[in-house]
């Protein structure tokens, strides 16, 4: 999980740090927080995802829970 | 930073005795009102004292009300009122039966103080990778991370001892974490919290005098959660919390809602003969750390406690790494 949240770091810095929107006045600021918002949350949806599976994987073999 | 060390002492001197010297009488208190539980755990019928919140509480004001007479910082502030509004959220708790929901969205509004305080910097930094710089989206950061910590704690205080020893543990951690990262002021902050553990865990050790109810688990979490906020140390702080954290992630995925403990028909862990615990059968039960924990053997209430006391230390030294890690970037 340590390692998962090191590289979750890793990927909203390269990827989410990055995003900007231009070309639309005013809104530009509120575009760029709404995309960012979206990455965040496909990201986060991702990591517990792949917890989940881990953790079916681990409860499977080792206890058959 | 020589002139924070007065502040410093005075505060942590401060945070334990009020604590440490407020309990006795507290339990005595709470008997006489008939304020009791039964510990589950025990063999016998055995009555304790709930809630030490109202302890825990006193000692994180009165420690923080010094330093802010030091200090007089915004950040101060937010912590004393985040945390004190999650106190009252959970002494509500204690008092009536309230709905799976109720502390969730309760401790998104303890979670304002912060953002109105403007006690915040809106950049998320990791270990390694540097820092990304999300302004709206670390609002949702700032509940969330109240709400989580808050939760967490909470959903961990199931064992003698093990909500208190488990804080004493992380929130030491996260102090020298602050104290790696030169964030010398938010240090001193942070470090009250692990004093008023380590005097609540004192009663709340096994044998048991007192739980600390939601609102004494809510108010250490929701504390735990404002200094990592106020702090910048939101990733190290969610590593040192992680066997909270995973605990409170297998129990929501395996229930799949959010619901308090006492809905639940499937107990996740029963007793032997012996008044060991060992993990049920049950597959409708919950998945916890608890029931991990003893899946492959019933374990005694103390020999859990302290597999989690050193699940928390493996934690801490993670956090203390990760701060480490801080200061270097690929």
């Amino acid at each position: 999980m340590w390692i998962l949240i090191i590289l979750g770091g890793a990927i909203v810095v390269i990827v989410l740090g990055p995003i900007s929107i231009s070309g639309y006045g005013n809104f530009d600021y509120f575009l760029t927080s709404g995309l960012k918002a979206g990455v965040a949350i496909f990201l986060v949806i991702l990591w517990i995802i792949i917890l989940s599976k881990m953790k079916n994987l681990v409860f499977r073999k080792k206890f058959n829970f | 930073m020589t002139e924070l060390i007065i502040p410093a002492v005075v505060s942590c001197i401060v945070a334990f005795f009020t604590v440490y010297l407020t309990t006795p009488p507290l339990i005595k208190f709470l008997q006489k009102r008939n304020y009791t539980v039964k510990d589950v755990n025990k063999k016998e019928n055995i009555m304790i004292a709930r809630p030490g919140g109202l302890s825990i509480i006193a000692g994180i004001i009165a420690s923080e009300i010094i330093l802010y007479a030091f200090l007089q910082m915004n950040e101060i502030l937010a912590v004393m009122i985040t945390t004190f509004l999650a106190f009252a959220i959970g002494y509500v708790d204690d008092r009536k039966i309230l709905g799976g929901w109720f502390k969730p969205v309760a401790l998104a509004i303890a979670a304002t103080p912060i953002i109105f305080l403007g006690a915040y910097d809106s950049d998320l930094a990791f270990p390694l990778f540097g820092e990304v710089h999300i302004p709206v989206l670390y609002l949702a950061i700032i509940i969330f991370m109240i709400i989580i910590t808050g939760n967490t704690i909470n959903s961990i205080d199931v064992l003698n001892g093990v909500a208190s020893g488990f804080m004493v543990i992380a929130s030491f951690s996260l102090s020298i974490a602050l104290f790696i990262l030169q964030n010398y002021e938010i240090a001193i902050i942070s470090l009250p919290l692990g004093f008023v553990s380590l005097a609540f865990y004192k009663y709340h050790k096994i044998p048991s005098k007192i739980f600390p109810g939601d609102s004494g688990a809510l108010a250490l979490g929701a504390m735990y959660g404002a200094i990592a906020i106020v702090g910048q140390i939101e990733i190290i702080a969610a590593i040192a919390l992680l066997p909270a954290v995973i605990n409170s992630f297998l129990f929501l995925s395996s229930v799949k809602r959010i619901v308090e403990h006492r809905e639940l028909k499937s107990k996740p862990v029963e007793h032997t003969k012996d008044f060991k615990l060992k993990a049920t059968n049950d597959k409708k039960a919950p998945i916890t750390l608890v029931r991990l924990i003893v899946a492959s053997e019933p374990l005694s209430e103390r020999q859990v406690g302290y597999i989690i006391f050193r699940l928390a230390m493996f934690s801490g030294f993670l956090a203390i790494i990760s701060a480490l890690m801080m200061g270097y970037k690929i």
